[in-house]
């Protein structure tokens, strides 16, 4: 129910970022969203891509610190609202979102997170029928 | 007293003392019979270059009573110096010894001009570190009025020094220059305050320094020497001439050394400084060396005073720093850092002087196989900087500021100075 | 010093009931006559026609004036000072830049009578010179570092300068010094546990402690018993207040039901703040100190502004001293954290310096894993900027302007505007969510 998603230490100075992606291209990995989280000092990186623990491979045999985390996708409809409802159901069975980011893709809204509670998240997923993207369908966005 | 007196002096107190150390402290004893040197082979001043060095390795080895000469009910203060790995240095004090660290300092600010009518704000931190205690303790044994002030609080400590009239300052000599810089933000005029003399020291300084000092505060200022070992500041002070610091040789008596050799240098020479305790109970030391680069100067001080003179430090034999007056070994760095698995053994201390207050930034490399999951957001990465932070601030007994760098960033080097980058200009 | 006597000054602590009213009214005369050199006192003596030679009974105090914290801050900095300043040998002055500081004054004679009323609270709770003192207390303008440090000394026991904070250095002294006696605040006793557990260091078996002072901060006897049954330390209840010299003031006996007003050197009343009349023994009023030994700067009646109440005036361990319950609150908006005393006008001062910020703040104390802490929420003034690192940076920033002016660091969050309730008339600044004062 839920997917991977490469999450990088990054320094905030420049050229740290573009030395991660430059070796994601070398790879010919096919990124789907990046998002950074920044403070002053440094940033944490979070990339979904079509094949995540390749990607993971190349990046820590180039020295760089990343690792995977298990985060839930889910596909909404492309309408106002939407995402309003959706956190509303955690939201309700006492759920905290940690982060969240969210794309557009095949004219879906894409619903990217992370919760406190994992167990119980899946629940709430299985429960509402709530449409998610499984980590087998990343390898068809290639 | 003329040179004379005092080298007879000098040989009675020290011949005493090594009787004293050889009957009390193991240690001592069982370095000089090795040496086959009796306390009755020693006679006069000039015996002391028969006797064994103690380094800061000999405290650490002996931790924490070990070098202690007097009982432990006799001792009534300790006070504790960085040591260079997780020990600190220990040194105990009798009630005597407290009355000659008071008596000396008190010589320290009669130089300076200080009397009893003269109130006197004490800004070095108080508690294990002698700066603070010692000074307090000296303003009171002169009879002037001491303020406690410490560190921090610069506002109000400046708010007291134009209230009061406050015309003494002791404090580390960054410290004072951060005083300039708050008063001009506050709107205080040099005008504002009756400060005339301030004692300054426990870090190295410079001439252009001082003359910045005196410009900003409008107040003359002098060296303070000291370090913890020997007793505290005290050790030794510069005069009205402001021209080399008198060591008061009749407690302290002063040699300088080749670092390589061993063997002592002449006058004027530049050297490492080492000091024999000639009248301490509490931890009687032989020949310590101080690891501080100077020189002892020859001829007589104008000021009348014939004690011998010592020049200003001009660096150290080892990789110790001294930051805001704390001293600060890499290798205490690196055993903090050891002991967490989330980071790579490699590690720089990057000092630097902002707003003239010293600034240490410690960068560590995160180890790429501890950056798991639960990394993955700012909140976790802050709590494992902060970690680190207080474990370093437990070891160096100052706050440093951590930065954690990407595996593979931070330069391999070799040599002394391979794990600092100092941006101070001393 | 007598190391088989239960008291360190006999002489003063068994004296009767009798012979401390007789001491009291020779001392409260001295008191005067030295006050009357002093032209605030000189002034209302005066106006209230009173000499010294009208005191003939400790209660005759009644007929003095009382002293508040705003005439010390009115007489600022040397106005109350009964002795030239050269005979001054140590000025301690209150925390914060708000306002003008109070200014206390020392000779040295205050000094030493200090050191020996601290030294006599040492002694009566089992201390003798063969003891390691670890003084856990912030030094410097703060009382409770110094006037520990000068008690122990004078007693004769290996005092450590620890000072505060830095649990894990502590620790390696009291294992490697053999420490048997701590003063510290009680909260920070509490912490001092979880390192210790964290470390693995069981205080029973790892370490000589025996007796701990703990005071400058309000605590319940909850509190206290937790504390001694976590580290099977028995805990004495110390109270002081810079106004009248420091630590030293009032202490628990051994036999802990209540603390000790040293009578030969304070004259205790408990009053009620509002008619300022005295209060029934039992009844909790504020209490009020004249001091009957300074020199420098003798202040009669002075308004502590703690709430507490007499338990007695003898007790089985032989002293008469009167014994005074643990402080219960206070009659004014002082807040007391780690044993720093802290007003909120203070906190608001410091906000408003920052132009980031609406005027909408709220103080919340809690007590979290033992530790006392403060949270202050304050408003954003614009809705929001999406830069998360100048937040973070002006958070920071905050954090150190605050800390400067109260000495502890506070939590500070940012909240949007509008987001804290407001309240009608005076403002609720201040939550005390602490279990302190049962």
């Amino acid at each position: 129910m839920t997917i991977h998603q490469l999450s990088v230490f990054l320094e905030n100075t420049t050229g740290t970022l573009v030395q991660v992606l430059r070796q994601l291209k070398k790879a010919n990995v096919q990124l789907v969203a990046i998002t950074i989280a920044d403070t002053a000092e440094y940033g944490i990186l979070r990339i979904v891509c079509a094949e995540p623990l390749r990607a993971c491979e190349v990046l820590k045999e180039a020295g760089i610190a990343v690792a995977i985390s298990d985060v839930f996708a889910l596909e909404l409809d492309n309408k106002p609202g939407c995402a309003s409802d959706v956190i509303d159901l955690f939201s309700q069975a006492g759920i905290s979102i940690a982060y969240v980011y969210t794309f557009l893709y095949g004219g879906k809204g894409i619903l990217v997170f992370r919760t406190d509670n994992t167990e119980l998240a899946r629940k709430t997923i299985a429960e509402n029928n709530l449409p998610f993207i499984a980590e087998d369908a990343l390898a068809q966005w290639k | 007293m003329s040179r004379d007196e005092m080298s007879a002096l000098q040989g009675k107190r020290l011949h005493k003392i090594v009787e004293y150390v050889y009957h009390n402290v193991p240690f001592y004893r069982h370095k000089l019979q090795e040496m086959d040197i009796r306390p009755d082979d020693i006679q006069t001043i000039e015996d002391i270059r028969k006797l064994p060095f103690t380094t800061k390795k000999d405290l650490r080895d002996n931790y924490p009573f070990g070098l202690q000469a007097a009982p432990q009910s006799e001792i009534i203060r300790v006070h504790a110096s960085s040591g260079t790995t997780g020990n600190p240095t220990i040194v105990g004090y009798t009630r005597k010894d407290i009355g000659v660290w008071s008596e000396c300092m008190a010589r320290c600010l009669t130089a300076y001009g200080i009397t009893r009518d003269d109130t006197f704000s004490v800004a070095y931190g108080y508690g294990l570190f002698t700066g603070g205690l010692g000074a307090h303790y000296g303003v009171e044994h002169l009879g002037a009025s001491v303020i406690p002030a410490g560190t921090g609080n610069t506002e109000k400590h400046l708010k007291l020094i134009r209230d009061l009239g406050i015309t003494g300052i002791a404090c580390t000599p960054s410290y004072a220059l951060y005083l300039a810089e708050t008063m001009e933000t506050m709107g205080i005029k040099k005008e504002d305050l009756k400060l005339r003399a301030g004692a300054f020291g426990a870090e190295p300084w410079t001439e252009s320094m001082r003359k910045e000092i005196e410009d900003r505060l409008g107040l003359k200022g002098y060296n303070l020497y000291g370090l913890s070992e020997i007793m505290g500041p005290c050790v030794s002070y510069e005069c009205q001439e402001q021209d080399g610091s008198h060591i008061c040789e009749d407690h302290f008596y002063p040699e300088v050394i080749n670092p390589v050799t061993l063997e002592s240098l002449p006058n004027g020479q530049t050297g490492e400084l080492v000091f024999t305790t000639l009248t301490k109970e509490g931890m009687p030391l032989l020949r310590y060396r101080t690891r501080d680069l100077c020189s002892l100067m020859p001829g007589q001080c104008g000021c009348g005073r014939t004690s011998i003179r010592m020049s200003r430090i001009e660096g150290r034999s080892d990789d110790m720093l001294i930051i805001r007056g704390i001293n600060v070994f890499p290798s205490q760095v690196e055993s903090v850092v050891l002991s967490m698995p989330e980071f790579a053994p490699r590690y720089m201390l990057v000092v630097d002087r902002v707003n003239n207050l010293d600034t240490l930034q410690v960068q560590v490399e995160l180890r790429q196989e501890y950056f798991t999951a639960t990394f993955d957001t700012p909140a976790a990465i802050n709590e494992l900087e902060k970690r680190l932070a207080s474990k370093l601030k437990s070891v160096l007994s100052i706050s440093a500021k951590v930065q954690l760098k990407a595996p593979g960033t931070i330069e391999r080097s070799q040599g002394k100075s391979a794990h600092i980058i100092d941006k101070r200009k001393l | 010093m007598n190391i088989d006597s239960p008291y360190l000054h006999p002489e003063y602590e068994t004296l009767s009931r009798e012979e401390i009213s007789k001491l009291q009214t020779e001392r409260l005369q001295e008191t005067v006559r030295r006050c009357a050199k002093v032209p605030f006192y000189e002034r209302k003596f005066r106006e209230m026609g009173i000499k010294a030679e009208d005191i003939t009974s400790p209660q005759d105090v009644r007929k003095l004036p009382f002293t508040t914290k705003q005439d010390l801050r009115d007489t600022y900095p040397f106005g109350l000072a009964a002795v030239p300043l050269t005979d001054c040998v140590r000025l301690h002055s209150s925390s914060g830049t708000t306002g003008n500081p109070t200014v206390i004054l020392h000779t040295k004679n205050d000094l030493d009578e200090w050191a020996n009323q601290v030294a006599r609270n040492l002694w009566m709770v089992g201390l003798r010179p063969d003891d390691v003192f670890q003084n856990s207390s912030g030094y410097g303008m703060f009382t409770g570092g110094l006037g520990f440090q000068y008690g122990a000394e004078r007693m004769g026991m290996l005092t450590v300068p620890a000072a505060a904070g830095n649990s894990l250095r502590q620790i390696k002294f009291i294992k490697d010094f053999g420490t048997t006696a701590i003063h510290a605040v009680p909260s920070y006793l509490t912490r001092l546990y979880e390192v210790m557990q964290e470390q693995g260091v069981d205080p029973r078996r790892d370490t000589k402690l025996r007796v701990f002072a703990i005071g400058a901060e309000p605590h319940s006897e909850e509190q206290r018993q937790r504390i001694e049954k976590m580290f099977g330390v028995k805990a004495y209840n110390s109270f002081g207040m810079s106004e009248m010299c420091g630590p030293g003031v009032g202490f628990e006996c051994q036999e802990q039901n209540g603390l000790h007003f040293w009578e030969d050197y304070y004259i205790v009343e408990i009053v009620n703040p509002e008619t300022l009349e005295p209060v029934p023994d039992g009844e909790i009023g504020e209490l009020v100190l004249t001091t009957l030994r300074r020199e420098a700067m003798p202040l009669i009646r002075y308004r502590t502004r703690d709430l507490t109440r007499v338990l007695g005036r003898t007790c089985p361990c032989g002293r008469n001293h009167i014994r005074l319950d643990r402080m219960r609150g206070r009659s004014d908006d002082m807040m007391v954290l780690r044993g720093v005393n802290i007003f909120p006008i203070q906190i608001e001062k410091i906000l408003m310096t920052f132009p980031e910020l609406a005027s909408n703040y709220l103080i919340t104390l809690t007590t979290d894993n033992d530790n006392d802490n403060m949270t202050v929420e304050v408003e954003l003034a614009e809705m929001f900027t999406d830069d998360y690192a100048r937040l973070q940076s002006l958070t920071k920033s905050i954090t150190r302007a605050l800390k400067d002016e109260i000495l502890l660091t506070p939590i500070v969050k940012l909240v949007p505007k509008g987001s804290l309730p407001v309240s009608e008339g005076k403002a609720v600044r201040v939550v005390d969510k602490r279990k302190v004062y049962q």
